[in-house]
């Protein structure tokens, strides 16, 4: 399978790129500020919400009923929105989806699109494909814009940024951004006006916008987008052409389903009680905002997954967030090291889960398993048990002479009392290689001392009282 | 209390091997509170490592319930393999289409508490006569926090023990870094998780780390070893066995 933007990297070497970040003290310290921001504002926002667990069981069980009767919802959004004058397309896979989106502008003749930010068109690979057939896009979000001005890729699904200070940013906007005065400083306020003038001139003369959604609501047929700057609205309001690009999960039932996820989304994303902008459309409404509307219901993998009986609730998943700001893991690597569009512990599962675990086997083992992740999930994905479930598919998908050999050795000495005590006696020379042992225990000692092996095994004293 | 009820240790494959002191801790505390124990020698390990590595082993789980199934209750001294046997037992043998072996694992899952559960829940006692006057600082490991949800049941015991100078250790909730076989495949990010571990705990002034898991010890306490820190690692049930006569420290 032709794994596209879903992976970047060849067969995600976690453990190699993980290395590089963490050596990265610039990285370390910007990664580690903005998730310890952002973790500190939605506990103070969950600890105020006294019914978070219920929140969290309703927006679980909406998802769930989502996913049992897709079939159905997707066919009920589609007549909804076909109703209001939106054009329905299904696309298979990211190829599809970006050859109907690049015939679609090319119909309209325009060559300049602007782009709301997306996770769905990252995962699409959407802008590369415009470019190869001669239409720029332009990122519009502005951490989207930071990181299409420098040739990067996001690191996160809500702040693709992140790894970036201010610093920084200015270097970006004076080497890659034409219209950038010459006397920019790294002051935010001016920072964000040199993003606004750059912004706005795109606004006003682009004629043709591309979104994804955070919902698409079954009942009306309309999609909403959640941001917090505004520049996603000008994009949703200003063209006159909008095509929307929306993952088949996205779905929820009817409109008043929102009452829930728009509590769950931006205290777990932001850590704001309310997104700054909800933008819900549905289909065209004559006279006002865009008159040709377009909507493209995107599998790519998710029927894949689904058919996975353990995994298929990643499928519930909003894209706040909230796993990558608490992961210890992710905190020290950033999201490049996932080598993937879906970083941190919510890639390590949906990544395998969209494409194959055989196509990223590594993702599945990019966690301690501490379970931060699940304790925050506002649709109390069990990250923990998909990943250790995918191990296991990875470990079947992909063999391991060696280590097979060593987990086969390990388990044949558990097997039995004698088997046992033998192996208990062995253990004993551990002591040799306490300070330096031979490989793979070297990649424990570099860093640990090993612990001193003790003159008698428990069981042996057990037996002598 | 539950008097005559018939209980065994499950003292977990690290502890047998290479930490007798926590098992035989375990040992002396249950008996000095009126609760003998036995130690099945036909147990091995619970199958963490190998189910977290993603090798599903059902003879492991079959072992288990074999070796624990006449027992009334089965406390260990891991919070991470009483959370393996409860969350994972039955699922492993799922994966192996073993229903029956399922079936089974959950009963004896239902059964196996980790130390301070037995201690509180079973036994309904939070100050179990203990003395260790020293600068004691409690790491709550992860799967204490969120697989098994202990919640503050060690620190109840811990602040009943005589003498005792529990400090309060900065991010406690932070996983330490070790996750099993994690260590060894993710060295790097693993042992950054470590350091940072190894800062708040130099921090706090301690002479002693206490966990409830030896194996999150093993890992933190290499580090401190290996930068000779001066801090000595114990599992709470040596803290909680120690008293004026017998110190662990």
């Amino acid at each position: 399978m032709n794994t596209g933007e879903l992976i970047w990297t060849e067969d995600p070497p976690f453990p190699e790129n993980a290395k590089r970040a963490v050596d990265n003290s610039q990285l370390r310290r910007n990664v580690r500020n903005a998730t310890a921001t952002i973790r500190q504002r939605r506990a103070g926002l969950v600890a105020e919400t006294p019914d978070w667990q219920e929140l969290r069981k309703a927006g679980a069980a909406i998802k769930d009923d989502v996913l049992h009767h897709l079939d159905a919802y997707l066919e009920e959004f589609e007549r909804n929105a076909a109703n209001r004058r939106a054009t329905v397309h299904w696309a298979r896979d990211a190829a599809e989806a970006s050859q109907t989106i690049t015939d679609l502008i090319k119909k309209t003749g325009e060559t300049e699109v602007i782009k709301v930010k997306s996770m769905v068109t990252q995962e699409i690979g959407l802008v590369d494909a415009l470019q190869n057939a001669g239409i720029n896009a332009h990122e519009t979000d502005l951490a989207e814009l930071i990181v299409q001005l420098a040739h990067d890729r996001p690191s996160h699904i809500v702040v693709p940024a992140l790894h970036r200070n201010r610093a920084e940013i200015r270097r970006i906007f004076l080497d890659h951004m034409a219209d950038a005065p010459r006397d920019l400083t790294d002051d935010p306020h001016a920072l964000a006006e040199a993003a606004r003038l750059h912004l706005r001139r795109l606004f006003l003369r682009t004629k043709v916008a591309i979104s994804g959604a955070n919902f698409a609501i079954a009942e009306t047929g309309g999609l909403l987008v959640a941001e917090s700057e505004g520049n996603g609205r000008m994009c949703l309001t200003l063209p006159e052409t909008l095509i929307s690009v929306v993952g088949i999960e996205k779905l929820i039932p009817t409109f008043s389903d929102l009452e829930v996820f728009l509590q769950l989304l931006p205290r777990s994303a932001t850590g704001e009680r309310m997104n700054p902008y909800n933008s819900v459309w549905t289909g065209v409404t004559p006279g006002d905002g865009p008159q040709a509307v377009h909507i493209v219901l995107l599998d790519n993998g998710r029927t894949r997954a689904l058919a996975d009986a353990t995994g298929r609730q990643a499928l519930r998943c909003i894209r706040c967030a909230a796993c990558l700001n608490v992961c210890p893991v992710y905190e020290r690597t950033g999201g490049h090291a996932y080598g993937a569009t879906y970083p941190g512990p919510i890639g390590a599962i949906l990544t395998p889960l969209l494409v194959g675990v055989e196509h990223a086997p590594q993702l599945p083992f990019a966690s301690s398993l501490c379970g931060a992740c699940y304790e925050v999930c506002p649709v109390e994905i069990d990250i923990p048990t998909v990943l250790v479930k995918l191990r296991h598919d990875a470990v079947n998908a992909h063999r391991h002479r060696a280590e097979d050999a060593a987990f086969a050795t390990a388990a044949s000495a558990m097997s039995g009392r004698r088997r046992w005590s033998a192996a208990l006696k062995a253990a004993r020379l551990m002591r040799f290689v306490r300070h330096g042992a031979p490989p793979p225990l070297h990649r424990w000692t570099r860093t640990r001392d090993l612990p001193d092996p003790p003159g008698e095994p428990f069981r042996e004293w057990w037996r002598k009282r | 209390m539950m008097h005559g009820m018939r209980v065994a240790l499950f003292a977990t494959c690290l502890i047998d091997a290479l930490y007798p002191d926590a098992g035989k801790a375990t040992v002396h505390l249950l008996e000095r509170l009126d609760q003998p124990v036995e130690f099945p020698l036909e147990q091995t390990c619970c199958g963490q490592m190998h189910a977290n590595s993603g090798y599903f082993q059902p003879s492991l789980v079959r072992r288990y319930i074999d070796t624990f199934t006449d027992y009334d209750a089965i406390v260990t001294p891991s919070a991470s393999c009483a959370g393996a046997i409860r969350h994972q037992h039955a699922m492993i043998a799922r994966a192996a289409q073993d229903d029956a072996l399922a079936a089974a694992a959950q009963q004896t899952a239902g059964k196996t508490y980790e130390l301070s559960q037995f201690l509180i829940d079973v036994l309904h006692t939070d100050d179990v006569g203990a003395y260790f006057p020293h600068r004691v600082t409690y790491h709550p490991t992860c799967h204490s926090l969120r697989m098994l949800q202990l919640g503050d049941r060690p620190l109840r015991l811990l602040k009943k023990v005589r003498g005792i100078d529990l400090v309060d250790l900065p991010n406690d909730q932070e996983c330490c870094g070790f996750g099993g076989t994690f260590s060894i495949k993710n060295p790097d990010v693993s042992a950054a998780m470590l350091a940072d571990k190894m800062e708040s705990v130099i921090e706090t002034g301690a002479e002693v780390l206490c966990a409830g898991d030896r194996s999150c010890l093993m890992h933190i306490g290499g580090g401190l070893e290996r930068i000779r820190a001066g801090v000595k690692t114990l599992h709470l049930a040596e803290i909680l066995a120690s008293t004026d006569g017998e110190t662990a420290h």
